[in-house]
């Protein structure tokens, strides 16, 4: 039990760490002595193999640099999953709020307007966000704000449903406040909490949409670099150099875990919490 | 009697069911909607960009382009309610016809995925709760995390590079139809079917284990074991059913993760169903096509949720409709 709770928290430090290298990757990757992401490696023409050993992790199918690439592409991935995350949860939470508090005919429409979302797998929707939209982070962002929406309210609202009828917002109401400032100041605080560990579970879904749609050539246009595209881009040399499809697929495999373990211990530790607290 | 019973069916059916055409309804008008704000003339996809303003004029005018969007989303539903989804701007051919030969790939796809990872995810959930937090739990746990972070494209990509090229036997693109043979078939359903179960054996092994995992300490469990009934016969027959209420429900939400991770696969191992429909004509804007199959998998979406809650009723005495 005691090497357990050990190795939980080994995989939580790592999986900080890892988030913390991404963030550094994205903020910084301008002011890194990189090469730039779009231009050939100096010494590299078009008939040079990819995997062009003197560059560190050698040179894309082009002949450009994986790790400039890679680093620039921890800004796509991780834009796309802090904005998609929060756009997501603002909405989630303004539906899911509402529809807790005022039930009735406001809590039935919004189902079926939710129900609609759900009813259209994801990636579909993505797909048809992606091809009416101007090709670009903005257009996947919005994308995937609709597609995790639905997710966010209804956890919005089943944790609106479990305080709503607690003493402190009742004896709000008594006061005479009005619904919109119990909505703001007496149950927004307490759902936002149930909220945040889910958030990082939807960061871990949103990169991998993201690569998805990379992969699928409706990310964003080259010559930006992104980690799913990179994978597409390293397919058909996946004999000869395993490296142009092993690193960016490694770099997405470790951020989607780290997201994930984030969440999930952010979601046991609030359950303790809640546990402790009745 | 009898008259009494059918009300309270009734009762219980309706709300759903207007509750269902609404989403559908909705589901139609976003489709549509959505793609009339695509920009790029569908004349021009049709024609090609050599056409002429006569040509083009005449375009529209058999495909009602000009009509306010509202008149042309009525048009549209008004047939699919008469079971008329359109025809294809590009190929002439009626929506439902290349939906339906798209689905034979897609359908077998997503029920082989389906199969396979209850299959493999009933006895791993059984298991690991068995002896939970046991060595075999443990590992699992850790197979499980590592799965569930994988991407279904890598994972298609790794098992392509392994089982394809390394290994061999296996056909790494393509399809072979059921009258084709059933082997050339199942050989070539096997990569893509098999990246689909994978991505599911995760969430639905440990939704199992969880839920198996409280069972196992009711007392039935300890009034069974202390018949000294065989431990099997004990988590399969006696623990199984009534843990199974989450996973069955989990399955049936995992249809729209299927399909989703079957656009991505069909892609990927060239496949023709109804994923590759889909990339083709959103990127072709065949408005059409991509409404029908938006509706077609929203009508799936919503027939899943319905056959779940009849599951549910099978599993579960307690929330069969009882007449009163």
């Amino acid at each position: 039990m005691r090497a357990r709770r050990e190795a939980d928290g080994l995989s939580l430090w790592l999986a900080l760490a890892w988030v913390a290298v991404v963030v550094a990757a994205a903020v910084l990757a301008g002011a890194l002595p990189l090469r730039s992401y779009g231009a050939l490696v100096p010494g590299v023409d078009a008939r040079t193999p990819p995997g062009w050993r003197p560059e560190f992790l050698g040179t894309d199918a082009i002949g450009r640099s994986v790790l400039a690439r890679v680093v620039h592409g921890a800004r796509e991935s991780l834009l796309v999953g802090i904005g998609s995350a929060a756009l997501a949860m603002a909405a989630g939470l303004a539906t899911g709020l509402a529809a807790g508090y005022f039930r009735r005919w406001v809590d039935t429409a919004i189902g079926v307007v939710l129900d609609a979302v759900l009813a259209v797998p994801a990636l579909v929707l993505l797909i048809a966000v992606a091809a009416v939209g101007r090709r670009g982070t903005a257009t996947i962002v919005l994308g995937l704000a609709v597609v995790g929406t639905p997710s966010f309210a209804r956890l919005a609202r089943a944790s609106t449903l479990a305080v709503v009828d607690r003493e402190y917002v009742a004896a709000a109401r008594a006061l005479g406040t009005r619904p919109g400032r119990i909505l703001r100041r007496e149950l927004l605080p307490e759902v936002v909490l149930r909220l945040a560990p889910f958030a990082f579970v939807f960061m871990a879904f949103a990169v991998v949409a993201e690569a998805s749609l990379s992969f699928l050539g409706l990310g964003l246009p080259p010559p930006a670099p992104s980690w799913g595209g990179m994978i597409n881009d390293g397919r058909p040399y996946l004999d000869g150099d395993p490296f142009l499809v092993f690193v960016p697929a490694v770099c997405v495999f470790l951020t989607v875990a780290s997201f994930t373990v984030i969440g999930e211990r952010a979601r046991r530790r609030f359950d303790a919490r809640e546990s402790r607290l009745r | 009697m009898s008259g009494r019973r059918g009300g309270t069916v009734l009762r219980l059916v309706l709300p759903q069911l207007a509750r269902t055409a609404a989403v559908l309804l909705l589901v139609g008008f976003g489709a549509a909607f959505l793609l009339d704000l695509a920009p790029g003339d569908p004349a021009f996809a049709l024609l090609g960009e050599q056409a002429t303003a006569e040509q083009i004029a005449a375009t529209h005018r058999a495909l009602h382009l000009d009509d306010p969007f509202l008149t042309r989303y009525w048009t549209w539903m008004s047939g699919v309610v008469r079971g008329d989804f359109g025809t294809s701007y590009l190929t002439g051919e009626p929506v439902m016809a290349s939906v339906a030969a798209r689905l034979e790939v897609t359908g077998e796809l997503v029920l082989l995925a389906l199969a396979g990872a209850l299959a493999v995810s009933v006895p791993i959930g059984v298991l690991t709760a068995h002896r939970a937090d046991g060595r075999a739990d443990r590992a699992w746990s850790l197979v499980s995390s590592g799965l569930i972070a994988t991407p279904p494209f890598v994972l298609a990509l790794f098992l392509a590079y392994v089982l394809a090229l390394k290994v061999g036997g296996l056909p790494a693109t393509g399809w072979a139809a059921w009258a084709d043979g059933p082997g050339a078939n199942l050989r070539h359903a096997a990569l893509p079917a098999a990246t689909l179960a994978l991505a599911l054996v995760p969430t639905y092994s440990r939704m199992l284990r969880a839920d198996m995992i409280a069972t196992l300490q009711e007392d039935h469990i300890l009034a069974a074991r202390s018949r000294g009934l065989p431990v099997r016969r004990i988590l399969f027959r006696h623990a199984l059913r009534p843990s199974s209420f989450s996973l069955v429900t989990l399955t049936g939400i995992s249809i729209g993760q299927l399909i989703s991770g079957a656009v991505v696969v069909e892609v990927l191992f060239a496949l023709p169903g109804l994923g590759q429909l889909v990339v083709t004509s959103v990127t072709a804007k065949d408005v059409p096509v991509v409404q029908g199959v938006v509706m077609f998998l929203a009508v799936v979406y919503c027939a899943a949720g319905a056959v779940t809650d009849v599951l549910y009723g099978c599993l579960d005495p307690r929330v069969r409709v009882r007449p009163t």
